[in-house]
């Protein structure tokens, strides 16, 4: 599994972790400070294209950040899975937008340049800090009164190369060039409409220009891991995982976690239609092993107290199944053992209509039932009271390395 | 009596002379360098973290946190206020709220060591100080109900989301630039 990112709070506590934060919000600080980013003149000149100071440094610390990440991401460095990325929610954002352009140019600032210019002492800075709280204010006693409008058109984690169905590295090239277009764009507004001589402006630049190109096409030649590249990196370790039997939860123990109000189970299904129509548990989800690439952002924006549990007729798929989710990063999975067969057996052979096969295949069905009544049967559901099972409990809660919440929340 | 106040007077105007413009402001550094340390500031924080960087985040919860001591019933009662600091949660207990305070302190030490801490206000030529007050008031007032509603800044959406290629951030980013490039001439007054 790719080292980075940290799980801050496990290796440095609680308040160990705040210091690192502490300390990365310096060094924003810092920069923000020395960019210009206190003084609102130069914020504002850039909306008359004089000074393209904002538009210069945004851009630029957003590809460098980005050619970075998805270079890490490409070298098993850093888990792309782990990092936060803002979940879209189209709409809402884009009216929020709207408003913070509009508090950007009366007010000059933006929410954490104005705290590097309140720090300076520049008193419009701090009016403006006190306006951010109140504004603040002003949406937490007014949301509820939209919230169907703020919680509206979620697609969440979507990124771009998911959206437009490209490659990483052709996304990463397409904002590389687009961010060049615009410094480009940039300096000639500013020779024009600002009088500022661009032959001044230090021919690193174009050095950099051609780093951030150079690499931007490596990534596309080098690609990002894949699934199997993912499982390859730490298949040593989860096959034993498996042969150790470390991750097949037996029947007793999966029906008591069903009843564990302190866990989120989130139990997947990875039969066909047909076996599913006829029998499966309350409230299991049916998933196709095709389908799972897609539901492995959804699953990493579950709470951190989730666990799931995934199931077939066997193991087999089931085990497929695990390991694409476990490649992905997915904390906490198991599998039910002896699948839904080994289920049927323990909980459902008293069961009218559920009459057991004497032989059959692996992965098949050894049941056969009355009607295909889905989790209607009782053993879909049975009452834990009713049973007293020994069993080893496998299940143990993970610390979730995902964020939950990003820099607003 | 008299020489007494106007020597603590005359000792403050100097104390506020030496401290507070004591040096010569160094000019502002390369936007391009600007942004390249920024770059390597914001893949620091998500190849250590995961997270990314935020600045109204923070302020929410600092903001919270006053509000809870003041009424903390409604915050119980208000489903938005009750994620951060419902019952006994302390809403301050938050890694954002750290990048927050250490943004401050940044600041302040970028702007100490290059003579930048000065008291004084940055507006436009041909407003008075109390309208660029008002206005960075309103301004604020706005930033801050925009970000909200927005689920993010500049910062944590914009800068964080654009770096790892969040749709919505990107949408986000071209909506705060629409917004304020719609409205810049016709509040040029204040700024130029």
């Amino acid at each position: 599994m790719a080292p980075f990112p940290l799980i801050l709070t496990n290796l440095l506590g609680h308040y160990g972790a705040y210091l690192v934060y502490l300390l990365i919000g310096f060094a924003f600080g810092y920069v923000l400070e020395i960019s210009g980013f206190g003084n609102s003149k130069k914020l504002a000149a850039q909306f008359y294209f004089k000074d393209m100071t904002v538009l210069k440094v945004m851009f630029t610390a957003i590809v460098v950040a980005m050619v970075l990440i998805f270079t890490a991401t490409a070298l098993g460095l850093l888990d792309y899975n782990l990092l936060y990325v803002n979940p879209t929610y189209l709409w809402p954002g884009i009216v929020g937008g709207l408003i913070m352009g509009i508090g950007f140019i009366i007010g000059g600032f933006c929410p954490g340049t104005s705290l590097v210019s309140a720090a300076t002492l520049k008193v419009d800075g701090i009016f403006f800090v006190l306006g951010v709280l109140f504004g603040i204010f002003l949406f937490g006693e007014s949301v509820d009164a939209f919230d169907v409008f703020w919680n509206s058109s979620y697609m969440g984690r979507l990124t771009i190369p998911d959206w437009l169905g490209a490659s990483t590295g052709m996304v990463v090239l397409g904002v590389v060039l687009m961010a060049l277009f615009m410094f480009f764009g940039a300096e000639q507004l500013e020779r024009i409409v600002g009088k500022k001589d661009a032959r001044q402006a230090p021919k690193l630049r174009f050095v950099g220009a051609g780093v951030l190109v150079f690499v931007a096409l490596i990534l596309i030649f080098i690609g990002q891991p894949t699934n199997e590249d993912r499982w390859n990196r730490i298949a040593m370790e989860k096959e034993n995982l498996l042969a150790e039997r470390a991750v097949q939860i037996q029947p007793a123990e999966l029906l008591y976690t069903m009843h564990d109000h302190k866990l989120n189970l989130v139990m997947l299904d990875a039969r066909d239609e047909i076996d599913y129509n006829l029998y499966h548990l309350a409230d299991a989800k049916r998933v196709e092993l095709d389908d799972i690439p897609t539901l492995i952002p959804g699953f990493h924006l579950e709470p951190a107290n989730t666990v799931f549990v995934i199931m077939s007729n066997d193991e087999a798929d089931a085990t497929e199944a695990w390991k694409l989710l476990v490649a992905e990063s997915v904390p906490n999975v198991y599998i039910l053992e002896g699948g839904i067969n080994n289920w049927l057996a323990t909980f459902g052979n008293e069961e009218e209509g559920i009459i057991a096969l004497v032989e059959g295949d692996n992965e098949q069905l050894r049941y056969v039932f009355g009607a295909a009544l889905g989790a209607a049967y009782s053993s879909a559901d049975p009452d834990p009271h009713e049973y007293e099972l020994d069993y080893t409990p496998k299940i143990q809660l993970e610390m979730k390395r995902a964020p939950i919440s990003g820099g607003c929340g | 009596m008299s020489t007494i106040t106007q020597y603590i007077a005359d000792k403050q105007r100097i104390v506020k002379e030496k401290v507070l413009t004591k040096r010569e402001a160094k000019p502002y550094i390369n936007p391009y360098l600007g942004g390249l340390l920024l770059g390597l500031v914001l893949f620091t924080a998500f190849f250590i973290t995961g997270n990314g960087l935020g600045a109204s985040g923070g302020l929410n919860r600092i903001l919270v946190f006053f509000e809870d001591l003041v009424a903390s019933d409604h915050v119980d009662r208000t489903p938005y206020l009750l994620n951060m600091a419902g019952g006994d949660s302390n809403p301050l207990d938050s890694w954002i709220v750290f990048i927050t305070i250490g943004v401050v302190i940044g600041g302040f030490v970028a702007g100490w060591l290059n003579g930048r801490v000065k008291l004084e206000t940055n507006k436009g030529p041909r407003i008075s100080k109390f309208t660029r007050w008002t206005m960075a008031f309103l301004g604020g007032a706005f930033m801050g109900y925009g970000a909200r509603f927005a689920r993010g800044c500049t910062s944590g959406q914009a800068l964080s989301g654009g770096a790892v290629l969040s749709v919505g951030s990107w949408a986000f980013m071209f909506a705060v630039f629409a917004g304020a490039y719609a409205l810049a001439y016709f509040v040029r007054k204040l700024w130029l």
